[in-house]
């Protein structure tokens, strides 16, 4: 890398900054809104260091670990102790995802979209956009390190030293997984697969942690090899200790040694691989707007699939063997809390809370489909398309379907399904019907998500921008709501709130007719407004 | 449904056509047609409305004010039915990225209700299209090379070609012409919206000129011909002041040359005789007129535009 590829970094800084001040921002300020919201929850909730303690016992569960960190602190639960328990996984989740669309978005995705050659055909050298995206992408985390300190020092009133040491890990750790989203654009030439590469690497070190911190308390081998641990096992506000930022530091370096290497390798525009000439003349199936539609999609859903059924069939098998050995060293522990919880409750419980963010990520997933929508036509071929005689009910019925069938089926076979199938595996006496049940109950909900993704985009297609929004408060609402005691007004935005907390709740009729009433009124309107308005608009 | 086609109906009727995007008015009152079997040039600086004109044929935009019809029936209700007699090239095409030119020929051409084979496979020898490159590597010319051969491999009535020759290299180019001039033999009626003068003058029966959204000309070529000017260059010996001053000269450039000076001008056609008998006056030692070109005619109406948008 000599200074001339390096050449308009600055300039380019400078332009990313502008572009995505608004993003950025919102972003930042929603994880740091998260922070406050916390803090003073847990200021009302938890007076006294006894009532402390019962949450300290609830974050023994199986759940709670997956959901939390590796336990420093639980003997005597400080606020400092809960805030690094439990909140720096979300936190380092959060700015990893913004971070990692940051970087995708400013090199992979302009590549592809042609402007990047504008650019690049000025005075700007050939490493410069990515080092540029990720410059911006380590300002953003280090406003975030700052202002999250201050905000931890004030508003928490917690120790100087353990709050920065806290904020600047999460931020590093953020930065390995920007690295890893660099390395994934040079691997693959569209913007699309780097963004699922970088989230499943998301996802396994969520898991890897996971598993390793049920392991064994305060974390197994297996959590070191989880980018987040570094941040988790600082001990922050319990016993700090803040060389294992090193770890992340070094990663940094490696993974973007290695991105520079893969990057002199390929062309502008190209992955590692090249493209190997395809079929003269389509398969006879390829004659409708329906077959389009899920030529496009289909090698995403596979790879969605393949991570869901990873995920979740790993997940399972704690319902297995792993529960009753928790169940043990509960009652041996803490007999009070083990009274709290009857064993089916307790698998139960596990089960709904892996079936609200098994449906979190469906949604995630159809949502991005149903904007396959949006990306045509702004690429124009939805003009081509209806250009044909191809009415607009039936293009925009052949977009919705491909994201509604495949949103159900994740939800059902890579979630529900996979679940079962781990906790099979895992020697547990399963009942297949009752994880499928169990998981049907969230469709109703999926499908509103989809109606409204569908409904936003033929009325207001700049408004869509809200479903991601709408996405993030259902994972975050299903994972804190119940504890931050959140009122119902604001837990109702949530379509998963409607039709409870399932297999651990009861399944209801009612909500789930509503919803899918509603889910069918959104499709309607959709197709309505689609019928009416402008093509491109 | 669209009424039965008989040989009166024009294929492509608009009447009055105002479109505005929130506060800019892209069409303004616009008047075109195109009757059956004829190729209709349709001109216009950049911005003018013609691609917005051609999206609200295609029923893809809704108009605010005005009639639009093709083959007299009405392009927004009866889209569907009408589009089953019209195939359409985008000015900018883009394909499906992970389909292959030949996939996206078949895709097109069969939601079309098909095309024959053979016809298919000599559009694309033509064209020199490899089918079997996926649309991402294709080169801009050849992305529009698809939807040319996808368009012209569907017998369709009519034909929409928003600038169908973009990155067309100039080989190509000649084929398309070739193949809009055997369309027109076989009664297609063809909208061609274009920048390329000599591609109009080559295939185009009328031609329409759009600016800010209104046609300020239309017509014939040969009639359209009528209000040009031609250019003069004539080399001279005797004072040319005469000339200058004449009515229906404009943008005289007087150079000095051997033996005299060089006198560059347009002139009306109207004037063209008095400034003639003028110029026998001075002494003309050589003299040449270029006929009046779509060109000139097109330039008049741009620089109005660089006039226009100047005050
Ligand atoms: N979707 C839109 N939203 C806002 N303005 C638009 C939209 N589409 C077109 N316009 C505006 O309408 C006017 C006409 O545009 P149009 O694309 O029809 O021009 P054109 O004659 O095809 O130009 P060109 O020769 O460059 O293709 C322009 O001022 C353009 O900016
Ligand atoms: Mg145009």
């Amino acid at each position: 890398m000599t200074a001339d590829t390096l050449a308009g970094t600055g300039r380019l800084v400078r332009f990313m900054l502008r572009r995505d001040r608004v993003r950025l921002s919102v972003w930042i300020g929603s994880l740091l809104l998260l922070y406050v919201y916390f803090i003073v929850a847990l200021g009302s909730l938890y007076r006294t260091q006894e009532e402390r303690q019962t949450r300290a016992a609830l974050m023994e569960t199986p759940a709670s670990v997956i959901m939390a960190g590796p336990g420093y602190g639980l003997d005597n639960y400080t606020t400092g102790a809960i805030l690094a328990n439990e909140m720096v996984l979300w936190m380092i989740a959060g700015l990893a995802i913004m971070s990692m669309s940051e970087v995708v978005r400013n090199t992979r995705a302009e590549e592809e979209s042609g402007r990047a050659e504008l650019v690049r055909a000025g005075a700007v050298g050939r490493h410069a956009p990515a080092v540029a995206a990720l410059l911006t992408v380590v300002i953003a985390n280090v406003v975030f390190a700052l202002l999250s300190a201050l905000l931890l020092i004030l508003a928490g009133d917690l120790a100087v030293a353990d709050s920065f040491a806290v904020a600047a890990g999460t931020s590093l750790s953020a930065l390995v997984f920007a690295a890893v989203a660099v390395v994934a654009c040079q691997v693959t030439e569209h913007s699309r697969g780097a963004s699922g590469l970088g989230l499943a690497a998301l996802g396994l070190a969520v898991l890897v942690r996971g598993i390793g911190d049920l392991q064994e308390r305060h974390g197994s081998t297996l959590s070191w090899f989880s980018p987040i641990a570094w941040t988790q096992q600082m001990r922050s506000y319990v016993d700090l200790r803040t060389w294992p930022m090193a770890l992340s530091v070094g990663a940094v370096v490696l993974l973007l040694v290695l991105g520079a290497s893969l990057a002199s390798r390929r062309d502008f525009g190209a992955g590692l691989t090249g493209v190997a000439p395809g079929r003269a003349e389509a398969s006879p199936l390829l004659r409708s707007p329906l077959a389009l539609a899920w030529r496009q999609q289909r090698t995403g859903l596979f790879w969605w699939f393949g991570g869901f059924s990873a995920m979740f069939v790993a997940s399972g098998t704690y319902l297995g063997d792993g529960i009753e050995q928790t169940l043990e060293t509960m009652a041996e522990q803490n007999p009070a809390v083990f009274e709290m919880f009857g064993t089916g409750d307790l698998a139960d419980s596990f089960t709904a809370i892996l079936l609200v963010f098994g449906g979190v990520f469906a949604a995630g997933y159809g949502v991005s489909a149903a904007l396959r929508a949006k990306t045509e036509e702004a690429e124009g071929r939805t003009e081509v398309m209806l250009a044909l005689p191809v009415s607009r009910t039936r293009w925009l019925a052949a977009q919705l379907t491909v994201a509604v069938l495949g949103a159900t089926f994740l939800m059902m076979v890579g979630v529900a399904f996979a679940l079962w199938r781990g906790a099979v595996t895992a020697g547990a006496e399963a009942d297949l019907g009752h994880f499928l049940g169990a998981g049907a109950a969230y469709v109703p909900g999926l499908l509103v998500v989809l109606g409204l993704a569908a409904a936003l985009y033929a009325w207001a297609p700049r408004a869509t921008p809200v479903l991601w929004a709408l996405i993030a408060f259902m994972g975050v609402s299903g994972m804190f709501g119940s504890l931050l005691d959140l009122p119902d007004a604001v837990l109702g935005i949530s379509p998963f709130w409607w039709s409870g907390m399932v297999p651990l709740e009861k399944v209801e009729a009612a909500p789930l007719v509503v919803l899918s009433a509603l889910a069918v009124a959104l499709f309607a309107a959709a197709f309505a407004g689609f019928r009416r308005r402008d093509v491109p608009r | 449904m669209p009424s039965t086609p008989s040989s009166s109906t024009p294929a492509v009727e608009i009447r009055g056509l105002s479109k505005s995007f929130g506060p800019v008015r892209a069409l303004d009152g616009l008047d075109l047609t195109v009757r059956p079997g004829e190729v209709a040039g349709f001109l216009g600086p950049n911005g003018a409305g013609k691609s917005t004109t051609i999206r609200i044929l295609l029923g893809l935009l809704r108009a605010d004010a005005g009639t639009a019809r093709l083959f007299g029936g009405d392009v927004w209700r009866d889209a569907v039915a009408l589009h089953r007699r019209l195939a359409y090239v985008p000015g900018d095409v883009s394909l499906w990225p992970n389909l292959t030119g030949g996939e996206a020929i078949d895709l097109l051409t069969r939601l079309r209700g098909g095309a024959d084979k053979a016809r298919t496979a000599e559009l694309l020898e033509r064209f020199e299209l490899d089918p079997t490159k996926k649309a991402r590597t294709y080169s801009k010319g050849n992305r529009q090379k698809v939807a040319l051969v996808a368009a012209l491999a569907s017998r369709a009535d009519l034909l929409v070609l928003d600038e169908p020759t973009s990155g067309l290299d100039p080989l190509m180019e000649a084929v398309f012409t070739e193949y809009v001039r055997q369309a027109k033999a076989e009664g297609v009626s063809v909208l061609l919206s274009s920048h390329i003068l000599s591609e109009v003058e080559k295939v185009c029966d009328t031609v329409t000129i759009i600016r800010n959204g209104v046609a300020v000309e239309s017509g014939t070529l040969d009639s359209l011909r009528h209000l040009t000017r031609s250019s003069v260059t004539a080399v001279v010996t005797g004072d040319p002041t005469a000339v200058a001053s004449a009515e229906g000269v404009h943008d005289l450039v007087a150079t000095p040359a051997d033996g005299g000076t060089r006198l560059t001008f347009d002139v009306d056609d109207a004037r063209i005789g008095a400034v003639l008998r003028l110029l026998g006056e001075l002494e003309v030692h050589s003299l040449s007129a270029a006929p009046p070109s779509l060109e000139d005619l097109f330039m008049r109406h741009y620089g109005d535009v660089v006039e226009a948008d100047a005050r």
